[in-house]
């Protein structure tokens, strides 16, 4: 991964309004111009930083293109394999309660082949947050179709739109996990506007309360953009 | 005590606080030991959904640092191969044992070793190995699922024991340690917890760029080293003058001991080797052995998966016969002292 060694240097007369909260490293994305995990990742630091919890934050990083997100993230990580991380986040919590964590999955990751793990972490009402980016493709792998890939949606692997006779309905992850008892917080959220933005950045704070207060599981799902 | 149970009681006597795993014959009176015992050391038991999601458990909290184990028979070890690669990946020490069954497939839940390549090439994808030990009796057992957890986090390392159906289900003797508590969490690599201000940690298997993989696949290699001067364990019993060199290990190696007093009586001189560490593979004693006896057999309870290690070490020295016991059944000394006899020809 490359680093930038050199800190921006504010000219005479001018200060900062805007700084990189401070559990976000100075590495930069590597993620696509118009690509929406800046934002997210971006808004996560935030209400870390807000909550003061970072000294005992750990991020599990998924596969898929938020694989080195434990780089982005000032904080202690893991990275998973491809959508296990809420077993992996299973693991430290039960290990060190006292730990905020966070797994961070796309929709492959998490929906795909990682609905199980996601799943019973949250019959279970483990005390975790779960971040689910769902851009309906594979953008790592070049944007192949997902299981929420939309009906009629072009992808590299339905290159005719998705087909019902085929490949089925997209899931509804949301409303699966939302009828599960250990589910303390599920909820879905934009991240196209400034309103939509603010209001993505309160669902990540009550997601992160949940585990605070020992209430159970809490999922935010992102409705992200892929540009590739 | 029960094998499992001598087994789970091991691993609580080692420190071990933390099991996650997931049903499956013949293994099941380990999970059900530590759903009972764990919460009497304030320790924590956790079934899983699958065995892909225990392995992942077992990564989470030994990367929190903690001692932590898994196990599982063949079906579910081949499910936990992509957490044991990751594991191995990212340096973090465990321990899951392996009660094996026959296979492939579904197989039966018999008695049978066809887990040695899982167990002593696998790990999953990629270079690594898997530290594997293979125990003969239920003291040995509780002694091996003891020590594991100092070995493992000696290299940082998980450590596979190698167990059979039968030596999970039969009963013994076994002579129980106090249970110790586990060393104090804090490990320089660890994670979790209050930083107080330190850098941040990172348990992490994925190295992007070539040069840096091979670097960390050049370390992994060193250590191995180190392991395989450390940790080659067998015994060995028998005449000094061997016309026929035994290489066997688990309930095979037991009943080789009785056959070798058998064909004794006919005044067949013979030597046991019994591998105790799979991974690392006790080469030398075997290819010191094979200088002498003109012939060497290999029983295992599988197809001929150890016998690979068995000609490597010895070469053209000695004729290799295999004596396979295949299916989830179980050998007799009787078979064995007669294909011994058949080997020499009297």
């Amino acid at each position: 991964m490359p680093r930038t060694d050199t800190p921006l240097e504010i000219p005479e007369g001018m200060e900062p309004v805007a700084t990189r909260p401070q559990c976000l490293s100075d590495m930069p994305f590597t993620y696509c111009p118009g690509c929406t995990h800046g934002t997210i990742h971006r808004l996560i630091a935030e209400v870390i930083d807000e909550l003061g919890v970072a000294d005992r934050a750990v991020a599990i990083a998924p596969v898929g293109c938020a694989v080195w997100a434990y780089e982005f993230f000032d904080l202690d990580g893991i990275q998973a394999p491809h959508g296990r991380a809420p077993a992996v986040a299973t693991g430290v919590k039960r290990a060190a309660p006292a730990t905020v964590i966070f797994t961070y999955q796309g929709d492959g990751d998490l929906a795909g082949i990682g609905i199980a793990e996601v799943t019973h972490a949250a019959a279970r009402g483990e005390r975790i947050t779960c971040f689910f980016v769902n851009n309906a493709v594979y953008g790592m792998t070049q944007g192949q179709m997902a299981p929420t890939t939309l009906l009629g949606q072009k992808t590299t692997t339905s290159p005719r739109g998705r087909d019902l006779r085929r490949d089925g309905f997209p899931l509804r992850i949301c409303e699966l996990l939302a009828t599960l008892d250990g589910a303390a917080y599920v909820e879905r959220v934009a991240v196209i506007d400034p309103p939509s933005i603010r209001n993505a950045k309160r669902a990540i704070r009550r997601a992160f309360q949940v585990q605070l207060e020992d209430r159970g599981f809490g999922l935010v799902e992102f409705l992200s953009i892929c540009p590739t | 005590m029960k094998g499992n149970e001598a087994a789970a009681e091991g691993a609580i006597a080692g420190g071990c606080r933390f099991f996650f795993g997931y049903p499956i014959t013949p293994q099941n009176e380990i999970p059900e030991y530590m759903a009972l015992h764990m919460p009497e050391v304030g320790g924590v038991y956790l079934q899983a959904e699958s065995e892909v999601a225990a392995i992942n458990m077992v990564f989470g909290a030994g990367a929190a640092g903690a001692r932590v184990m898994t196990s599982s028979s063949g079906p579910g070890i081949a499910l936990m191969q992509e957490g044991l690669s990751y594991i191995i990946g990212a340096r973090v020490p465990c321990l899951v044992i392996d009660v094996c069954r026959g296979g492939p497939g579904l197989g039966n839940i018999g008695t049978s070793q066809s887990d040695y390549w899982m167990a002593t090439r696998g790990g999953g994808h990629g270079d690594g190995r898997c530290i594997t030990f293979a125990p003969a009796t239920l003291q040995e057992q509780y002694d091996l699922c003891r020590e594991a957890f100092d070995v493992a986090e000696r290299y940082r390392h998980p450590v596979m024991i190698l167990s059979e159906a039968a030596l999970g289900q039969m009963m013994e003797p076994v002579v129980l340690q106090p249970r110790a508590e586990p060393p104090p969490l804090e490990k320089p690599w660890q994670l979790g917890g209050p930083r107080h201000g330190r850098p941040k940690r990172v348990i992490n298997s994925l190295y992007a760029q070539p040069p840096d993989l091979a670097v960390q696949n050049r370390e992994l290699a060193a250590l191995y080293e180190q392991v395989t001067r450390e940790q080659t364990r067998w015994q060995e019993l028998g005449d000094d003058d061997p016309e026929v060199l035994i290489v066997a290990f688990g309930i095979p190696a037991r009943c080789s001991e009785t056959a070798m007093e058998r064909v004794a009586e006919r005044g067949i001189r013979t030597r046991l080797v019994r591998p105790i560490s799979l991974f690392p593979f006790p080469y030398e004693p075997i290819r010191r052995w094979a200088q002498v006896a003109p012939h060497t057999l290999v029983a295992e309870a599988s197809i001929g998966q150890m016998v690979d290690d068995v000609r490597l070490a010895v070469g053209d020295a000695s004729q290799v016969t295999l004596f396979p016991v295949l299916g989830g059944l179980i050998t007799t000394p009787e078979e064995i002292a007669t294909e011994i006899c058949r080997i020499v020809g009297r």
